[in-house]
């Protein structure tokens, strides 16, 4: 029993029981991964095929697809500004909204580490934007809230600062975006906090009689050791800001505007597939998305050998 | 030195209920917002309201075009709970089976689930309302439920697969000795045991169909059909300017379900995105 871990388990004395366990698994695996399997081929991967295929068509939902060849993609790269300019306001969103989220929630759950009373609820109550930053409701307040006369505004007046419309202006209205999305550093804060609660106590301790400063703990035990952490928030954080919908689609009303500064990728690419119905264009843009997001990973992981450790030393 | 440690928590204390007031402030005006009568909501910016007014939940409930803002919850709720039910069957059995069982192909389809999990939606998205469109289920729930009662979150498979994986499996020998199957091991040990993933599972699929606004914007278009999110996006459509008191007051209601939640769950909410790292 104990030499063999694992439901087979003292099979391997008896050969003819052992195909016998498997076959039996067999078919209970088919049982248990049914419905995964059905959601697999045709919710997963036929549509990734038949996108692929699209991908090289002309194609609106009213005719079928015709054969485009490349078109799509040299398009998109030479003729369509509207395109460029999505991938520009996506490449800034991402670049200015990540770092300064994952900064801020490491200085919280650094802040709230070192056994502060309460912990429970601060962390409660820091995670509240977290918790509603998606909804539409909080998007239209961020769009009332950063309007001409919204509360920012009447705020600033009243220590005697004259603000333009945060929303409105084409110069301000992406980072009225990023705000949002800084604003909910509440689950990366949480999972920094998990991280630094692995952190031993001994080892600031033997640094401090070894005449270490903050600052030096902070990046010679602190940062190292969380590494891991910070490097799976950021693959994440990554991933899912390229695909940003909901907050730009309710604050610029859908047009992403202000002069397109708020056109997300995923926007132009609603827009281009339901609005304009050019499915096949749509199509090519997504494996664009698809292939910038793996080549990000990628970027992201090879550069971790650098700055990832894990305290095994190993991968 | 108690002194000093004394000081620091104190002003440590202060900067974090500072900061979280800050952060607060929003979601604590809306709040005030919707007890505001319409010409004060923009120049008052205290949270508290001067002047008490009832009228804007009323007028947010009798919603627009005939349709109450009760439909809208109702039909939110139905494909809430259509999905959750989903994800935390289907989920469940997939992780079982990646999990627990030993069969053919076994780490192939680990190998494609875990693909899955990194794909963005886009991919799919456009072959995938082709299908709908063919099926005839544009403009019903099917695009927005049946999709969870295959397992296409694979982010939920992997979840759950993970804590199995932390189940002693000599429970399964136990059973397994005593004579049970797959299915009953499945239903009276594993699931069981594995329940705050399932929890957690429950939690985030209520949360994030409830919040949903791209697949209902795709998929939904008679007004009667509306969810939340798209019947609060009708008060932003028609936005005379008196209309901001409803608006904001609808959107209060629409985020207590999310409240409601996760002050029951919390425990489950810290553990689930501490080891789980799941989005928010």
């Amino acid at each position: 029993m104990s030499a063999q871990p694992g439901t087979v388990a003292g099979a391997q004395a008896v050969p003819a029981k052992k195909t016998k366990v498997r076959h039996k698994q067999n078919g209970a695996a088919l049982f248990f991964l049914t419905p995964w399997l059905i959601g697999l081929v045709c919710l997963t991967l036929g549509p990734m095929a038949a996108s692929l295929y699209f991908s090289f068509t002309d194609y609106s939902i009213l005719s079928s697809p015709r054969w485009a060849g490349f078109a799509n993609y040299v398009t998109m790269f030479t003729e369509d500004k509207l395109f460029l300019v999505s991938m520009k306001v996506t490449f800034l969103y991402v670049f200015v909204s990540v770092p300064l989220k994952l900064i801020f929630a490491l200085a919280v759950a650094m802040l709230l580490d070192k056994g502060i009373r309460g912990l429970g609820f601060y962390r409660t109550i820091y995670y509240i934007p977290s918790l509603l930053g998606g909804s539409v409701a909080i998007s239209m307040l961020w769009r009332k809230m950063l309007g001409g006369d919204g509360l920012v505004n009447h705020a600033l007046a009243f220590i005697g600062i004259e603000a333009p419309d945060w929303v409105g202006n084409p110069k301000y209205a992406l980072y009225s975006l990023v705000l949002l999305s800084v604003w909910q550093f509440g689950s990366s804060m949480i999972i920094f906090l998990a991280g630094l609660k692995q952190i031993p106590a001994d080892y600031y301790e033997a640094s401090s009689v070894d005449g270490a400063g903050k600052a030096r703990q902070f990046f010679n035990i602190t940062l190292p050791i969380l590494s891991p952490v910070i490097f799976f928030n950021l693959v994440m954080q990554i991933i899912t800001s390229f695909q940003s919908f909901t907050q730009s689609f309710i604050i610029s009303n859908g047009t992403g505007g202000p002069v397109n500064s708020t056109l997300m990728y995923s926007l132009y690419l609603y827009k281009k597939g339901f609005a304009f119905f050019q499915m096949g264009y749509a199509s090519a843009m997504a494996w664009v998305l698809v292939i910038l997001i793996g080549l990000f990973t990628l970027l992201v992981f090879r550069t971790s050998k650098s700055w990832v450790h894990y305290e095994d030393g190993g991968k | 030195m108690t002194y000093a440690t004394g000081k620091t928590e104190w002003l440590r204390h202060s900067f974090v209920i500072l900061l979280a007031f800050i952060m607060l402030y929003p979601v604590l005006w809306m709040l005030g917002s919707s007890f505001k009568p319409a010409n004060m909501i923009f120049s008052e910016v205290w949270i508290w309201p001067s002047e008490w007014v009832f009228s804007n939940y009323a007028k947010g409930w009798a919603g627009t075009q005939g349709n109450t803002f009760a439909l809208f919850l109702k039909n939110s709720a139905l494909i809430s709970i259509g999905a959750v039910i989903g994800n935390v069957v289907s989920c469940s059995m997939a992780a079982y089976a990646f999990a627990r069982l030993d069969f053919r192909f076994r780490a192939i389809g680990f190998g494609l689930m875990l693909m899955t999990l990194m794909l963005p939606h886009h991919v799919t998205l456009i072959p995938q309302y082709i299908l709908f469109h063919k099926l005839g289920w544009i403009n019903t729930y099917y695009p927005l439920i049946v999709p969870k009662w295959l397992a296409t979150d694979a982010f939920f498979v992997f979840l759950i697969v993970q804590f199995i994986r932390g189940v002693p499996r000599d429970l399964d020998e136990a059973a397994t000795i005593d004579g049970c199957g797959p299915i009953r091991i499945y239903t009276s040990i594993i699931m069981p045991l594995a329940l705050p993933a399932l929890i957690t599972t429950t939690i985030f699929t209520f949360l994030w169909t409830w919040d949903d606004f791209f697949s209902q914007l795709l998929y939904l278009s008679e007004v009667s059909k509306y969810t939340v999110p798209l019947g609060l996006r009708l008060f932003l459509d028609s936005s005379s300017q008196s209309d901001w008191g409803p608006m904001f007051a609808m959107s209060v209601l629409s985020l207590v379900p999310c409240f409601v939640i996760f002050i029951i769950c919390q425990k489950y909410f810290v553990q689930g995105i501490a080891t789980s790292g799941i989005k928010g």
